[in-house]
Parts: structure tokens; C-alpha cells; sequence
């Protein structure tokens, strides 16, 4: 796949391997350095947190913050852990990034294989959406919802993450779909292919590698999301982070950090299995023609 | 105000025309955004709740925790923008009466009347409670915030005694330090910061100068010489702080308190949950006394529950709520868990330890000279805008080399910009 | 400027043929209603509230420029500013970099690459939540890094950017480009891949050395990239919030707030819409500013290129 000078083997070249190899894992120790200091603080105990040098292994390692972070920690006024809360973040993420990849498809495949005047104009009128700060829509967002009945409801959080993700996903197609073959959808059209059915038989089975970017994208960031969560769904239907961040951020009283740091794990468990299954199709995806805009 | 008043009415009416479907769930459903999410608080919050349940309504919890109530005041901007505000919300302070003023809250008085709130409420509380003469809101506790958290075991081997003035104090400061002692658990948040400011405040000028200045916000007060020796104080104390306190969150500076890693530390009374949590015992391992030069005088904050406008359907559930948060024996259950006192000053003590006992005396007494006074680093001194720049000059003057004469200009000038 | 592909002949011609031309465009229609009313029309609305007289609530009241005037008679807005341009630079310098030269390591046939590639995209999975809090205790001298040197004899050492009002900011940037910096390596990677194995065959057989390789004729194609990193870090930094909450919470003092930590602060916590909404206009306009320019000949160089 890749390029590659061919030199003999010679002690130079075995000097620049070894030079390589240590460079990648010294950077590889500084970016694990944070995972580490939470891994092992979830396994030590509070006294021992208290007590003792956060940089170093636990004394008596155990899971008891585990078992108290899915089980018991105290989310609100209930106390029987982060577990169920997952299940809200799926019922939210999981629509909300089909939708928005979806709609992303369409867009990009509209503005660049059935241009009209003005395409250009409206893809950057669109891409600036990627900028707006979160913290100035969220009471005028508020607002709309209650007009259209959505507030504290599923389907409003997930059309609120759908709206600010667009920008993105119609960026990522639009700049893959830019580098797709003119010729290939004029020869579906001469076989009598319309919009849809051009899009469908040849445009979309070539796409598998933009369609995993968008998705680790869009999914990675709506499932992390806070400030929407927070304001847009309420009580038994907040997501992970909302959760999360009750079990973290008590302002007055005993803070249990083991239970913090198992807490953040579990929460990021997805977005990491997400990462480690999808992520050589993520630079497979980018090399593809995500990037080149 | 009145095209503000309008605005918000049209929200939550155009709202409230589509959203007639959705919003049939309250009748018996009382919704509390709140948050105290740690387990002691939640145990607490709990016996409310099971109360609640035993008379047939139901509890939907609204948990936002972060930031001392941030976080859940910006969800609730985003509830009452979307016209589908909670029946009630945990508030500090002043917040009650900014959302009295917008017309947005209900109208205890009848209840308070019947249960007798005024005769068992301090007075100075109900100010915050009826900030335009009616009652809006329920307290549950006080926590006082003028405490220093002494370790007990420092104090006797360097042969200190618990200070009672500003003299006294900087000779045990002074003493700890000699024996290489970190004397001040310093926590680097203006919060925090804030928190001492307030008991510097009251110690070096008196209660009246209090009020002037960190409740009325008088520019005359603030630019006083007075106000220069308080942050001239403020200065020295940082003579007795070890360098990481930046950032420090409370509960860690209150761990080197508990670890003999420091003498002591200032902070509201939920601090007490810390010792106790770690086994420690009031009089014995560690002390609690009032800020020195403050003794006789009580700054405050009360976590109270505003209620909100709700339909006639949903008012039944919503006047149990507050009446049960007013129960003797809740306000009891609470405070015993949460390490503040009642609300209601009839609650009897005998089930509360040292400290808490001592509070509930030095209560009594501050009310009877006049000198319980809402906490501007809490939120019940000045309005939010003039306390986050009073926040702002605070922490800014203790992290950098900025001078007394300097601080004093930019606090009152900040505050000045920011009413 | 025509379409590229030639559109289907309206020949069955009435509402089925109308429909049939305007499809894309129905399409594209909800995007664009969505885009028109939750971010311009939002924008719109922020813009006239810096004009209003808005405090706790959206007030539609007039006020005239009194928001503007108030935002730049506040010492600490001036400080926000600074940070944003040091934040801009050194965190886009650094992340852009850093990733350029892990995805040109990671690219000499590593055993292991695809491990090693997921460590360095990781922190992109994390919350800030909790990863701040992490970050927070290492950087902390009493705590973190400088006391397990210390502990580990090596009592020279100082590490207390954290607490030092000049130095914080520094940390936010360290751990922005932790965090980010993985995603940067993750498209340059892409884009090594993507060129063809002939030209540094051809340069090598010229006699050039593998890093003059790189950097004369590999780094300079990389450009689309530089762009397109440019804008994901931009966008980062711009609206970087958590980040700073968590880290620092704007301290010690306010030596590091920023922007949209400002903006957060004056509209939710003091009660100060008018105000909060004229710092969001400014930073709008900053990112207008920065975009505009940027979007015009990117979307040129494009045009020139398919003509």
C-alpha cells in the first residue's frame, strides 16, 4: 500500500529502524500517559488515591469502582448507576447519525454530480454552519423546540444534532464525491438511470470508506456532546455524558475519583471500540477523498 | 421590562398551543431540577422523594450537577425559553428573585401562611425567599460560610490556640509555618477565593461594612481604606499558601487539612462531610471555629426550592413538595446528612455534632445582632453579574502582583461596568 | 457555470416533469432551510441582541452599541483575545506538525501501525469531562508529573506551567494538541498514501536523500491537507470550551479565558445576554474573517481545476 525506498540492509539503515520504532513509542507513552492514570486510579481505593502519588500503580488493585460506577453511583436522586444511561445515548446517537450522514450523502452528491448555479455559494453558506459557538443557539434552539412541541423529547435532541452536524457530513461527501468519476454516473444516465437510481447502483456502493469517516465523526461527537444533552433531554432520558458528568462534577460534597475515572471509561468504551474497529477504514476513508477539500 | 415580560409570555404561549399534548404528564408528577448528585446529597434528596411517593405523587428527577448550579441554571434558561419549566428548581440566593422578576414563579403564601413560615424562617433568609413580598420558594438549609477547618493535632504541637482577631491569627499562621507546615489549605478558585474575601470583609470592617460593600455594592464603601486593608490581608495571607494552589479544588485542599499536610483551611460547612467521611471527629481531630475578628456574625447561603408557574392540575402536587421540604423532620434527616443546619430555626439540635450544634447557636446569635448576612461569594450578596466581576478582580489580584490601591480601583470600577 | 452532467430533458413536461428537474434542488432544500433558519437566522438574532438591552432573558429593548462598549471596557474580554491568538497559533502549529511527523513515521512500513495508529487517535474518543481532570492532577506540580520526578529523586525538576498565570495557557494548548493531534495524523497519513510510489522512485534514483525527499516534493503535495487540518483545528479552537472548563476553569485569575468560556460566562452565569451576545458576534466575525478568504480561493482553486 505504501511507498517504499528498497536499500540493502546495512547498519545505517537497522540504526534509523530502531531511531524510528523509539520515537513512535515514546510518542505512544506520552498520548497513553492520561488512559493510564485512569485506568489505575479507577483501580485503587479512595484512601489510597488520598493518601498516595496518582502517577503510581495501585497497592491492592481492584474493581470495586467498576462494579459502584455501573451499579450503584449515584446519577440524580437515584442511585443504581451509569449502566442504564447508555441505552438513552443509543436511542439518540444512533438515529441522529444516520439521519446526518444521510442527509450528507444527498447534499454532496447534489452539489457536485447535479450542479446548479449557485452551488459553491450555497456549500460555503452551508460549511459556515461548522462554526457557530454551541452556547449561542441553545436558548433560540430552546425556543424553536417548544414551537414545534419537541422540547425534552428524543426526536428533539436528535433534529438539534442533526442541524449541527449537517455542516460536517455535507462537507466530508461533498469533497469525496468531488473526486468521483464524472464519467462513470453519465454512463448510468445514457442506461436511462434517474436521480435516485444513479445515486443508489453507483454512487453509493463505492462509498463505504467516506460513509465510515462521517459516521466515526458524527458519532464520536454527538455521543460525547454535553451541552445539548444537558438542556434538550431531561431526567430518564438524558444521555451518557449527562450522567457522567452527575456522577463527576458534585460541587459539595465527597468526591469519589476511582468511580469518576471507571465512569469515563465505561462512557468512552463505544467511541474507543468504534476506533479500534473502524479505524483503518477511518485513513482508508480520508485517503479516499475526504481531505481533499 | 414589560416587552421582556412580553416576549417570554408569547414563548411560552406559542409554546405552549403546540406542546398541549406533550405537557399532560404533570398532574401528580412533581419534576425537581437539582443538583446534588453525590451519594450523601442523593441519600438526602431521597427521603424527600420517598415522602413524596408515600403521599401518591410521582418524582421525576432533573439532575444537572457542575459548576455550583451553572450547568442546571443554563438547562433551566433552556427549559423556560422552550416554555416547559420544571415544577421546581434548587436555587441559590439572588437567582430567586431574577426569576420572580421575570413573573415565572408561583405564589406560596398561602401555604406559608397556613404552616407558619415567618415565625420559624430568620428574617434575613425570607428576604430571599419573597423577594417581591411573596413567598416563591421553599429553603432547606443554611450553610455558613465564615468556618475555618482546623487540623486539631497541628494546633496542639505547635501550642497554638484558636485566634480570635486578626493578630491572633497571623501569630498562629505564623507558628505553623515555623514548624514547616503548610498553614492555609489554599483552594486556587474564585469561588474559594471569593469565600475568604467574604469572611476578610466582615472581619476587618464589621458587619455594617459588609452589607455596604459585598451586599449593597456601594462604591463609596468599596473604594474605601478599609476595603485596601482587606485585600492588604488577603495579600499576606498568601504568605502562608504552598505554590500549587491554583485550580485546587475545595475537597483536595480539605484532604491536606485532614493529612496533616496543612493547618487549616476556609470553607462553608459542607467541608465538615470531608472529615467526617474520613473518620475524623469534631473536638478531637479536628476544629471548627469561626473566621477570626467574625465571631457573632454569619455569612450565609441557603439552598432553596423555587417554585415554578404551573397549570392549576399540577399545583396540588407542587404545594405538597414545598410543604414537605418545610417538615421539621426532613429539614432534620437533611442537615444531619448534608452538614448544614435547618432553615427552620426550631429545629431542636441534639441529634447534630459540635459543629453543627455551634452553628445553630451562632445562628441565633447573628440574628439577634443583626448580623446574618447573605455570602456574595455564594450567590446571596450582589446580583450574578456584579459577583462574577467582584469574582473576576478577586482572583485576579491573588494570582498576580497586583497592588492593593490598584485592587480596590478595579473592583469597584468592574462592579460599576457590570450593574 | 454549468452542471457537469447534462441535465435530463424536461420532455414529459407538467408537475411530474417540473418535479423531475427540480429534484436535486428539493433534495438539498431541507439542508438548506435548516441551515437559513438555525444558524443565519440564529446569527441574526444573536447580532441584534448585542444591540438590546437583554440581561437574564432575550429582551428585544434597544440599547444602541452600550453591549459592544461594555465588551471592550472589560479587561478580561482583552485577555480572552490574547488567548485565542496564542491558543490559534501554537495549537494549530503544533497539532498541524506533530501530526505530520507521526503520519510520516508511521508510514515506513510499521509493524504494528494500525495498533500504534489507534493510541494516537484515542483521545479524540474521550470526553473532556474527565480527561480534564486527569490532565489537571498531572500538570499539577504538588500532584502530577514534577512530584513523581521529585519522588523519584530527581529534585531539580519543575514542571508548574499550570499554576503560573503567565505559563497556564500553555497547558490548555498542550492538551488540545493531545487530543487532537491523532486526527491530524490520521489525514496526513491518508494523504501519504495516496501518492504514488513512482515519483520518490524517480527522485531516489536521482541521487536525493529520503528526508530532502520529503521535505522538497512530498510535504508541498500535502497542501489540500494543510487546508483541510486547518479548518478542523480552527473550528477546535474557536469554539474550545471544555477544554478550559475543565483544565483550568479560566485560571489562576483569568489568565486563561477564552473567548467562548467569556461568552458562556456572561450569557449563562451573570446574567449579561447583551454582552455575551457581542462577544459571539466578534467571534463570529473573527471566524468570517478567517474563513471567508480561505473558502473563496479553495472553492476557485476547484473550478480552475475542473474546467
Amino acid at each position: 500500500m505504501s511507498f517504499h525506498v528498497s536499500r540493502p540492509a546495512s547498519g545505517t539503515q537497522t540504526l534509523w529502524r530502531v531511531l524510528l520504532y523509539s520515537i513512535l513509542i515514546f510518542f505512544a507513552l506520552i498520548y497513553l500517559a492520561p488512559l493510564y492514570v485512569m485506568v489505575i486510579t479507577s483501580l485503587k481505593s479512595l484512601d489510597e488515591i488520598r493518601a498516595g502519588n496518582l502517577m503510581l500503580p495501585p497497592l491492592d488493585p481492584n474493581f470495586d469502582a467498576w462494579a459502584k460506577s455501573w451499579s450503584a453511583a449515584c446519577v440524580g436522586v437515584e442511585c443504581s448507576g451509569i449502566s442504564r444511561y447508555f441505552f438513552n445515548s443509543f436511542k439518540m446517537a444512533i438515529p441522529a447519525v444516520a439521519i446526518s450522514t444521510f442527509m450528507g450523502a444527498f447534499n454532496g452528491y447534489v452539489l457536485t454530480k447535479w450542479r446548479f448555479k449557485g452551488a459553491d455559494i450555497v456549500f460555503a453558506l452551508i460549511l459556515f454552519g461548522c462554526f457557530i459557538p454551541f452556547q449561542i443557539v441553545l436558548v433560540p434552539m430552546a425556543t424553536i423546540l417548544g414551537w414545534l412541541g419537541l422540547a425534552q423529547t428524543t426526536p428533539g435532541l436528535i433534529l438539534v444534532h442533526v442541524t449541527y452536524g449537517l455542516c460536517f457530513t455535507t462537507l466530508f461527501f461533498r469533497n469525496y464525491y468531488q473526486a468521483f468519476p464524472d464519467e462513470l454516473i453519465r454512463a448510468a444516465k445514457l442506461d436511462g438511470a434517474g436521480f435516485f437510481q444513479t445515486f443508489w447502483r453507483v454512487l453509493l456502493p463505492n462509498s463505504l470508506p467516506i460513509v465510515v469517516v462521517t459516521v466515526i465523526w458524527q458519532f464520536t461527537n454527538i455521543w460525547n456532546d454535553f451541552l445539548f444533552g444537558a438542556s434538550f433531554a431531561s431526567g430518564n432520558a438524558a444521555p451518557m455524558t449527562v450522567a457522567l458528568n452527575n456522577v463527576v462534577n458534585t460541587s459539595t460534597s465527597v468526591k469519589e475519583y476511582n468511580v469518576d475515572m471507571a465512569s469515563a471509561i465505561y462512557a468512552a468504551l463505544p467511541t474507543l471500540i468504534v476506533y479500534v474497529l473502524a479505524g483503518r477504514y477511518f485513513v482508508r476513508g480520508l485517503m479516499a477523498g475526504a481531505v481533499k477539500g | 421590562m414589560l416587552s421582556r415580560k412580553k416576549t417570554l409570555a408569547l414563548m411560552g404561549a406559542a409554546a405552549f398551543a403546540f406542546a398541549s399534548g406533550t405537557a399532560s404528564a404533570a398532574d401528580n408528577t412533581v419534576e425537581v431540577i437539582h443538583w446534588w448528585t453525590s451519594g450523601g446529597e442523593a441519600a438526602a434528596l431521597n427521603v424527600l422523594k420517598k415522602d413524596l411517593e408515600g403521599q401518591g405523587y410521582a418524582w421525576k428527577d432533573g439532575a444537572v450537577a457542575g459548576g455550583g448550579g451553572d450547568q442546571a441554571r443554563t438547562v433551566l434558561k433552556a427549559r423556560v425559553a422552550a416554555g416547559n419549566p420544571p415544577t421546581t428548581m434548587q436555587m441559590l440566593g439572588l437567582v430567586i428573585g431574577d426569576y420572580a422578576a421575570e413573573d415565572l414563579l408561583g405564589n406560596l403564601n398561602d401555604l406559608a401562611a397556613k404552616e407558619g413560615w415567618e415565625k420559624v424562617v430568620p428574617p434575613a433568609l425570607q428576604s430571599f425567599m419573597k423577594p417581591e413580598g411573596d413567598w416563591v420558594a421553599a429553603p432547606v438549609n443554611i450553610h455558613s460560610t465564615n468556618w475555618v477547618w482546623a487540623n486539631k493535632k497541628i494546633f496542639d504541637d505547635v501550642g497554638a490556640e484558636i485566634p480570635t482577631n486578626w493578630d491572633e491569627f497571623v501569630a498562629v499562621l505564623d507558628k505553623i509555618k515555623a514548624a514547616g507546615i503548610t498553614p492555609i489549605a489554599w483552594g486556587g478558585q474564585a469561588w474559594q477565593e471569593a469565600t475568604v474575601v467574604d469572611a476578610l470583609v466582615n472581619s476587618t470592617g464589621g458587619a455594617d461594612f459588609y452589607k455596604k460593600t459585598l451586599n449593597e455594592a456601594d462604591q463609596d464603601a468599596l473604594r474605601s481604606d478599609t476595603m485596601k486593608t482587606v485585600f492588604d490581608r488577603l495579600r499576606k495571607l498568601k504568605d502562608y499558601v504552598d505554590p500549587n494552589y491554583p485550580g485546587r479544588d475545595w475537597n483536595l485542599a480539605t484532604a491536606m487539612v485532614i493529612n496533616g499536610e496543612a493547618g487549616m483551611q476556609m470553607m462553608g460547612d459542607w467541608a465538615k462531610g470531608e472529615f467526617l467521611n474520613a473518620g475524623k471527629v469534631p473536638n478531637e481531630d479536628f476544629l471548627c471555629f469561626r473566621f477570626p475578628g467574625t465571631q457573632g456574625s454569619v455569612t450565609f447561603n441557603t439552598d432553596a426550592f423555587a417554585m415554578f408557574k404551573v397549570g392549576d392540575d399540577s399545583k396540588e402536587a407542587q404545594m405538597a413538595l414545598a410543604k414537605a421540604i418545610m417538615d421539621p423532620g426532613f429539614q432534620e434527616a437533611f442537615n444531619l446528612v448534608k452538614g448544614s443546619i435547618p432553615a427552620r430555626m426550631d429545629v431542636p439540635g441534639d441529634k447534630f455534632d459540635a459543629c453543627g450544634q455551634k452553628a445553630m447557636a451562632d445562628l441565633k446569635e447573628a440574628v439577634g445582632n443583626d448580623a446574618l448576612m447573605g455570602s456574595m461569594a455564594h450567590g446571596h450578596g450582589v446580583p450574578e453579574g456584579v459577583k462574577g466581576a467582584m469574582y473576576d478582580v478577586i482572583t485576579n489580584f491573588f494570582s498576580s502582583d497586583m497592588s492593593s490601591e490598584e485592587a480596590v480601583k478595579n473592583l469597584a470600577d468592574a462592579v460599576a461596568l457590570a450593574r | 457555470m454549468s452542471s457537469i452532467i447534462d441535465r435530463p430533458a424536461a420532455t414529459r413536461g407538467g408537475v411530474l416533469g417540473w418535479l423531475q428537474v427540480q429534484l436535486p434542488k428539493i433534495v438539498l432544500a431541507p439542508t438548506c432551510v435548516i441551515t437559513i433558519v438555525f444558524v443565519y437566522g440564529f446569527i441574526l438574532w444573536t447580532t441584534y441582541l448585542s444591540f438590546s438591552r437583554s440581561r437574564m432573558f432575550p429582551n428585544l429593548g434597544w440599547a444602541g452599541t452600550k453591549p459592544h462598549e461594555n465588551l471592550w471596557a472589560n479587561p478580561v474580554w482583552y485577555k480572552a483575545l490574547e488567548n485565542l491568538a496564542i491558543l490559534g497559533t501554537l495549537y494549530i502549529g503544533i497539532a498541524t506538525v506533530l501530526g505530520l511527523f507521526l503520519a510520516t513515521l508511521l508510514d515506513q512500513r510499521i509493524r504494528q501501525e494500525g495498533f500504534i495508529r489507534t493510541i494516537y487517535l484515542y483521545p479524540m474518543a474521550l470526553s473532556f469531562i474527565v480527561t480534564g481532570t486527569v490532565w489537571k492532577w498531572m500538570l499539577n506540580p504538588g500532584l502530577g508529573i514534577e512530584k513523581l520526578m521529585h519522588d523519584f529523586g530527581w529534585t531539580g525538576f519543575q514542571f508548574d506551567w499550570i499554576v503560573n498565570s503567565d505559563m497556564a495557557i500553555y497547558t490548555v494548548v498542550m492538551a488540545g494538541v493531545w487530543q487532537s493531534s491523532g486526527f491530524v495524523m490520521a489525514m496526513f497519513l491518508a494523504g501519504l498514501r495516496a501518492v504514488d510510489d513512482e515519483i520518490i522512485k524517480a527522485a531516489s534514483i536521482d541521487g536525493a536523500s529520503l528526508p530532502r525527499i520529503y521535505v522538497r516534493i512530498i510535504f508541498p503535495m500535502m497542501r489540500p491537507i494543510f487546508l483541510s487540518s486547518f479548518v478542523v483545528l480552527g473550528h477546535l479552537a474557536i469554539k474550545s470550551f471544555d477544554l478550559v472548563i475543565a483544565l483550568t476553569g479560566g485560571g489562576p485569575g483569568f489568565a486563561t479565558e477564552l473567548p467562548a468560556t467569556f461568552m458562556y460566562k456572561q450569557t449563562f452565569t451573570r446574567n449579561n445576554i447583551a454582552v455575551g451576545s457581542a462577544s459571539a458576534v466578534m467571534m463570529l466575525v473573527t471566524v468570517a474573517a478567517i474563513m471567508v478568504p480561505y473558502l473563496y480561493s479553495e472553492l476557485r482553486a476547484q473550478k480552475g481545476v475542473q474546467r
